[in-house]
Formats: C-alpha cells, sequence, structure tokens
C-alpha cells in the first residue's frame, strides 16, 4: 500500500496525460468525421471515393500498425521534407504522433456514426429548411447537424469509450501515459501486477464517468422525443 | 521505397503470418467456449448469480487489452506462488501470456454479446417451447441458444476483427506475429514505410478475408431473414 501511495503522484500526472491525449484526439476525431460523413453523403463521386478509401484502410489496419507508421515514417517523412525546406531537424514527439493517429483513426468511426445520424433526420424537416429559403450550409447548421445528435450520440459514445482505451497504445512509442508510468513504478518497486492493476482501476473510474456523462447529454438531447 | 527488403523478407512475414493467425483463432476458441456460460450466468435472475460474470464483463469491456497483457505477462512474476510452481512455465513464456490475456478479453466481449442477444430471445419463442413441454435445458438447447448464435453473428464479425487488430500487441511483448516481424524488419534496416506498410497490408487482407466469411456466414444463417426473390 505505502508503494502506491509513493507512487500514485507520478501515476496521477500520467492519468492526466492520458485524458489530454483522448480529449485532443477526439477533437480531432470529430472534424475528421464530420467532413468523412458530409463526403459520403455527397454528390460528388471523388469526395465519395476517397472517404469509402479512407474509412476502409483505417478499419482494416490495427491501430498499433498505423501508429508505428506514423511515429517512426513521420520522422523520416518530416526530415526528408525539413531537408529540402532547408529547417533544422524537427523531433516527431509519441504525443503528436499518438494524437494524430488515433485521431485520425477515429475519425473514421465517427464518420460512420455521423453518416448514420444524418440519414435518420427526417427528411421532412430538412425539406421544411429549403421552403424556408435557406441555403444548404444553413440547413445544415441549422436543422441537420442539431437534430442528427440524438441519433449519433449512442455510437459516439462507443466510441470515445474505445478512445479512451486505445490511447493506452501510446505508451508503446514512448509516451510517459500512465500505463508506462505503471511500468516504471512496477519495475522499481518489482510489483508490477499491483501497479497495472490501479491503471486498471482509474480506466475503470474514466469510463464510469463517461459513461454518466453520455447518460446526461443522451437526456438532453432527447427531450421532446415521446416514449412509450 | 525500398521493396528488395521486404521481398527478401517475406518468409518472415509469412512466419509471423502464421503466428498471428494461429494466436487469433486458438484465443477466440478458447474465448467463445468462457463466453457461453458466462453469459448464460450474467442473464440469470438471482443477482447474486449474475453479479460475477457482470463484474468479469464489466472489467474486461472496461479496460485496455494492453494492461490486461501487461498484468499477466508483467505482473505474474509477482506472485511466489506463480514463481515457484511449475505455473511459472506458462507464466514465464510470453506467448501463453498472450494467449491467455486474449482469450480472456475476448470472452468478456463475446460475453456480452451474447448476453445482449440472449436477453432479446422473443418471449414467443419461448413461450412456444413451453408449451410444448420442452425442460429448461431443453429450451435453453433447441430455442435459445441456436437463435442466439444466429443473430449474435454481425456483432460477433466486429469482434472477430478487434481480435486481429488486437492481436498485434503480442508484437510488443516480443512474439514474432506480423507486427513483430514488421518491428524487426524495421530495426535490421530501418525502413519504417516498407517494413509496417507491408504488415498493414497482410492485416488489411486478413480483415478483408474475415468480413467475407462472415458475409457469406450470414446469407447461409440468415437465409429465412431475406426477401423472397421471384
Amino acid at each position: 500500500m505505502s508503494d502506491i501511495i509513493a507512487y500514485l503522484p507520478l501515476i496521477m500526472k500520467g492519468m492526466l496525460l492520458t485524458v489530454e491525449v483522448a480529449l485532443i484526439s477526439l477533437l480531432i476525431s470529430v472534424l475528421l468525421g464530420m467532413l468523412g460523413a458530409v463526403a459520403k453523403l455527397s454528390n460528388s463521386r471523388i469526395a465519395k471515393g476517397i472517404a469509402g478509401i479512407y474509412t476502409t484502410i483505417i478499419r482494416g489496419i490495427p491501430d498499433l500498425v498505423l501508429m508505428t507508421i506514423l511515429f517512426f515514417g513521420g520522422q523520416i517523412l518530416v526530415n526528408n521534407i525539413g531537408e529540402k525546406m532547408g529547417w533544422e531537424y524537427i523531433d516527431v514527439s509519441p504525443f503528436i504522433a499518438g494524437v494524430l493517429t488515433i485521431g485520425f483513426v477515429f475519425g473514421a468511426y465517427m464518420t460512420e456514426s455521423f453518416r448514420g445520424g444524418i440519414l435518420a433526420v427526417a427528411h421532412g424537416e430538412i425539406e421544411a429548411g429549403y421552403a424556408f429559403g435557406m441555403n444548404p450550409v444553413q440547413v445544415f447548421v441549422r436543422i441537420t447537424l442539431p437534430a442528427m445528435v440524438r441519433h449519433a450520440l449512442p455510437s459516439f459514445g462507443n466510441n470515445w469509450l474505445v478512445l479512451t482505451k486505445t490511447t493506452a497504445l501510446i505508451s508503446v512509442i514512448g509516451l510517459q501515459d500512465m500505463v508506462y508510468n505503471a511500468g516504471l513504478a512496477g519495475g522499481s518497486t518489482r510489483k508490477p501486477f499491483t501497479f497495472y492493476c490501479v491503471v486498471a482501476f482509474l480506466f475503470l473510474i474514466i469510463t464510469g464517468i463517461s459513461e454518466i456523462g453520455l447518460r446526461r447529454l443522451n437526456k438532453r438531447y432527447s427531450v421532446g422525443v415521446r416514449k412509450a | 521505397m525500398d521493396i528488395r527488403i521486404i521481398i527478401d523478407n517475406l518468409p518472415l512475414y509469412f512466419e509471423g503470418l502464421w503466428t498471428t493467425i494461429i494466436l487469433v483463432v486458438s484465443s477466440l476458441g478458447i474465448g467463445l467456449c468462457l463466453a457461453i456460460p458466462i453469459a448464460l450466468l450474467a442473464t440469470a435472475r438471482n443477482k447474486w448469480i449474475s453479479f460475477l460474470p457482470k463484474a468479469y464483463i464489466y472489467f474486461f469491456r472496461g479496460t485496455p487489452l494492453l494492461v490486461q497483457m501487461f498484468m499477466i505477462y508483467h505482473g505474474a512474476g509477482q506472485f511466489e506462488l506463480v514463481h515457484e510452481s511449475f505455473l511459472w512455465t506458462i507464466f514465464k513464456e510470453a506467448y501463453a501470456c498472450a494467449l491467455i490475456a486474449f482469450a480472456l478479453n475476448t470472452a468478456g466481449y463475446t460475453g456480452e454479446i451474447l448476453r445482449g442477444t440472449i436477453e432479446q430471445t422473443l418471449f414467443g419463442e419461448i413461450e412456444a417451447a413451453k408449451a410444448c413441454g420442452m425442460s429448461v435445458p431443453m429450451v435453453y438447447r433447441r430455442i435459445i441458444l441456436p437463435s442466439t448464435f444466429r443473430r449474435a453473428l454481425p456483432a460477433y464479425g466486429n469482434e472477430v476483427i478487434f481480435m486481429l487488430h488486437g492481436s498485434a500487441l503480442a508484437g510488443v511483448i516480443t512474439i514474432v506475429d506480423l507486427f513483430g516481424a514488421a518491428k524487426i524488419v524495421n530495426s535490421r534496416y530501418f525502413v519504417p514505410f516498407e517494413s509496417f506498410i507491408t504488415a498493414g497490408l497482410f492485416y488489411l487482407c486478413l480483415t478483408f478475408l474475415i468480413v467475407w466469411g462472415f458475409k457469406r456466414a450470414e446469407r447461409h444463417f440468415h437465409a429465412y431473414l431475406r426477401p423472397r426473390e421471384n
């Protein structure tokens, strides 16, 4: 027990980083997901094709492999470009590689959630928007977007829960998140099991809090829906 | 891009592919065997019976597979009971630890899928079975379980793909699976793009194969749901 208390600050510091990584990658994935969903539902064949290839490839390759491609490969790519442009040596940090990969991967999953949400919006509401003389952008922002949230929320919540767990992978490429720090603590106290248990418990707390938050959001966005 | 290195190392990749396939198939097999009793107990009306399997599902679905694997691989040695007994011959092997972690993990996810599907069994079907005079075990064997497996098929297909992707973690603890092979090639020649993209393509092919397989299986097992062709 005294070991846990001694290393708790280190692990909590890692937890903060984990939450930070998760939130930033969530932001990226929501933006990419919105773009992807709009592209998939658009009339342009090129946009549809690109979005289709994006979601298929991302969902077919493990996130760990994508992360290493971006981390090790991105390093070379950035510096090859840098050499030609005359930049100084740039270090691709595990943080950036991790956040970009997770954002990119979950952008593909979000695309599918948002696409489903948009398709579930009653067509009459959208037509009504046009009848009022709104342009397509206004219809999207004022009608489709607020109305789709309710339909997209359950799978959005699932994606978020999977995303938080995926952040653990970044410790593999050296980010000092809570899994990494638990490894350090476990190594120096020779009690790895204890510390991985602590981390598992902290993950359960994060998911527990998220579930409560998601339930509230769901309630908020389901106002005005009649239930049997 | 240096394709030569990849071609020279293809045998290593195929060795990794084989390890990945064996690892995924055996953990799915063990996981499914564990998941059925877990799901059955989790649907029990008695709270004391359903508590433990539900806690199991909650734990394995709520924590990262990486942490679970580390708990077993790095953590088992912490206990003298394991360290001093025959168990150590199992837990010192990375392969066995990965297999145990994957099997327990997929048992949690599959258990949840089956639990949800069992609970959604149409009551009329069970009523009809009872009206025909079937005993409770017989109702399970003839009505509930067969219909559960059919309805759980699409969700289980997703779980198989997740397991395939999760299996890349085995490469982290020194196992030469597809990801492990890519890691070796990268560290020998320092060709991150070529080595990891090759592994990615192998995974992509495996994913397509699984998706195709489940589509065929669904066509077979969900034949009664298809609209009639005239």
